[in-house]
């Protein structure tokens, strides 16, 4: 006995491992807050450690998108665009990349937070993880989406909560050009090198928000038809 | 008639086991498709789908399958240009055809239909076996347009139940509450649509004889008795009170199991009327000829023998008993991703279209009549996600099956003339 034609009909709907795969991402981004808070405290064991948990979190969502792509061939009829989901599924593979980057180079540097800067950057982290938390929340919508068939409820349910990520995204833009400009006026009595990274690592944090406020969109987008 | 007075009684017992061990065919391996819709989607266990498919498989193929019989006893051969003799070798031939392809089929995980075996074995035996014009051309075309038409037609009633679903029960404010207050009408048209269709046709080999209004009034009647039994059964089922949003819709989903319960009987039925009836119909030939001894005219408007359609129904069940409940395992645990809110659509709208393809005596796959269901519920943006390539495979079938039907028809008829004439 081999394939029964009826069986093969049903394909493995996408739906699951995409939200298995936004929960690894976020998972990932998440780290983000006791990673800063050892920096903070300059416990560079820990720092490493969480470090590595991130970039192993980053490893298997990359296997979990990786999954998703191979289970989604052409022939399969999806109630939502092929093309859609797949660039859903890369924007938040995004964020685990992004928040495995920051790790990465705060801990191949060494980097240090100015004392007066370090309030200020927690609560910019904690509401970037926000943004990416929000997400995954409207991402776990997605099965009652397609158990109500696409329904205008469930979409418009959706919909605000998107609207609620956009939000969470302008407060992080704030946040970020507040944390710059307070940079900005200690950085004269800073070694100019440590300075330019830590530049660098504000606008990859807020680099977290902003895809995923992207997912948001590319929901929206998905969900649009 | 030398043939039929010196080997009838061999002939016929033959012809029976033939035609018994297709109806095991069925009962072992088309059913699962039928009835693992049901139990994929956890509205039934696999014990009681068995049931059911046993108790209404049997009615369906006695009480319905009349028709579909008489269109593969003498709708397809023209019995005036063929011998008796001819045409109970040919029959045989046919069966043992079917059978013998089903088996290849089956073991090499080909998505055949009997159907579409049997039609290609009886064209083949009669076309080139005994002459191009012994067949009615004209009966084949309606039969064959029904292999396309069927699934289609299906497929538009899911898509139309699927969506009714929605603007009624899904997608309002409080679905379960819509659930319990329209899924009885659901369960009432199951009950009327299969009720209607079986008596349009009238039951007279049972003994009934019915017009077509006390058949409409009979038909109503048994839907709301359905409805009735569904409303009981249906004021068990509680909401689960810890319920959050994100399990809320498995209460109504259960509202939906229950109406699937009334969905599978009907499938069963539709299936045991159709896909029975057709494995049986050259079996009735030949019994009508050897009956009849061969005399005279061939019998052409004889009915169908009521032992005919009894011996296919317990063939069905055999067939169920000793192997068709691990197949349907094996299709229940395949289909996860169909809910009670999608299979029941795919159920009732099969169901419909396969017992008013019956009632016309039309041979259709209760299969493709399935697939063409799900894709119009998967139109309806309701299934996570639908493998195209099975269309694909379905339309390779036809085009293997009929002439691997009629080859192997041919064969076993030339050799089947060798040993009897």
């Amino acid at each position: 006995m081999s394939i029964n034609p009826f069986i093969s009909l049903f394909g493995r709907s996408p739906i699951g491992p995409m939200q298995q795969h936004i929960a690894k991402a976020h998972e990932c981004a998440s780290n983000l807050i006791p990673f800063f808070q050892a920096v903070i405290a300059e416990d560079w064991e820990q720092v490493e450690h969480v470090q590595q948990e991130m970039s192993r979190l980053e490893k298997e969502a990359d296997k979990l998108k990786r999954n998703v792509r191979i289970h989604l061939p052409k022939s399969l009829f999806l109630p939502v665009p092929r093309s859609d989901l797949l660039e859903l599924l890369s924007v938040q593979d995004k964020v685990a990349n992004r928040a495995k980057d920051i790790a990465g180079l705060m801990l191949g540097r060494q980097m240090t937070i100015p004392k007066p800067l370090q309030p200020m950057m927690l609560a910019f982290v904690q509401r970037v993880v926000d943004a990416s938390e929000q997400a995954l929340t409207a991402m776990n919508e997605l099965d009652e989406i397609l158990e109500t068939g696409f329904g205008n409820r469930e979409v418009n349910r959706v919909t605000a909560m998107i609207e609620v990520l956009e939000d969470i995204e302008h407060d992080t833009d704030r946040m970020q050009i507040e944390v710059r400009r307070s940079l900005f006026k200690l950085e004269k009595d800073l070694p100019p090198v440590d300075v330019m990274f830590l530049y660098t690592i504000i606008e990859w944090i807020g680099d977290v928000a902003d895809r995923a406020e992207r997912i948001g969109n590319r929901l929206e987008q998905l969900l649009a038809r | 008639m030398a043939l039929l007075t010196d080997y009838g009684f061999i002939l016929l017992v033959l012809a029976c086991l033939f035609g018994f061990f297709m109806a095991w065919g069925v009962g072992a391996n088309d059913v699962a498709n039928a009835m693992g819709t049901s139990v994929g989607s956890r509205a039934l266990t696999i014990k009681q789908a068995i049931i059911i498919a046993m108790v209404f498989e049997f009615c369906g193929a006695y009480l319905a399958g009349g028709e579909v019989t008489e269109t593969i006893k003498n709708g397809i051969v023209d019995i005036d240009v063929m011998t008796a003799d001819l045409l109970v070798l040919g029959m045989m031939s046919a069966l043992l055809a079917s059978g013998t392809w089903l088996l290849i089929a089956t073991n090499k995980g080909w998505p055949v239909s009997t159907t579409h075996t049997i039609i290609g074995a009886v064209v083949g035996f009669s076309a080139f076996g005994v002459s191009f014009d012994a067949v009615h051309w004209g009966a084949i075309l309606p039969i064959v347009a029904s292999w396309v038409v069927t699934p289609f037609l299906s497929g538009v009633v899911a898509f139309g139940l699927f969506v009714s679903v929605q603007k009624l029960i899904i997608n309002t404010d409080n679905p379960f509450e819509n659930a319990k207050r329209y899924v009885p009408f659901y369960m009432f048209l199951t009950g009327f649509m299969v009720a209607l269709m079986t008596l349009s046709k009238g039951l007279k080999h049972v003994g009934l004889n019915i017009n077509s209004e006390e058949s409409v009034l009979l038909a109503v009647g048994v839907g709301i008795l359905v409805m009735l039994l569904g409303m009981v059964l249906l004021r068990r089922i509680k909401i689960a009170p810890d319920a959050n949003r994100s399990t809320y819709f498995a209460s109504v989903e259960k509202v939906f199991a229950t109406l699937m319960i009334f969905t599978a009987c009907a499938m069963a039925f539709a299936h045991g009327a159709n896909d029975v009836a057709n494995a049986v119909g050259p079996l009735a030939a030949i019994a009508g000829v050897i009956q009849s001894n061969g005399v005279g005219e061939l019998t052409a408007k004889s009915a169908v023998p009521a032992w005919v359609l009894l011996l296919g129904a317990i063939g069905i069940v055999v067939g169920l008993a000793t192997y068709g409940y691990k197949i349907i395992a094996t299709v229940g645990r395949g289909i996860t991703e169909l809910t009670p809110s999608r299979g029941f659509a795919a159920e009732l709208a099969t169901a419909s279209t396969v017992v008013g393809a019956s009632a016309v005596g039309l041979p259709v796959s209760t299969t493709h009549t399935l697939v063409g269901a799900v894709l119009g519920i998967g139109l309806a943006r309701g299934i996570g996600a639908l493998n195209l390539r099975v269309i694909g495979s379905i339309f390779m079938s036809w085009a293997i099956t009929l002439p691997a039907g009629a080859f192997l028809a041919i064969v076993f008829f030339s050799i089947l003339k060798l040993i009897f004439i």
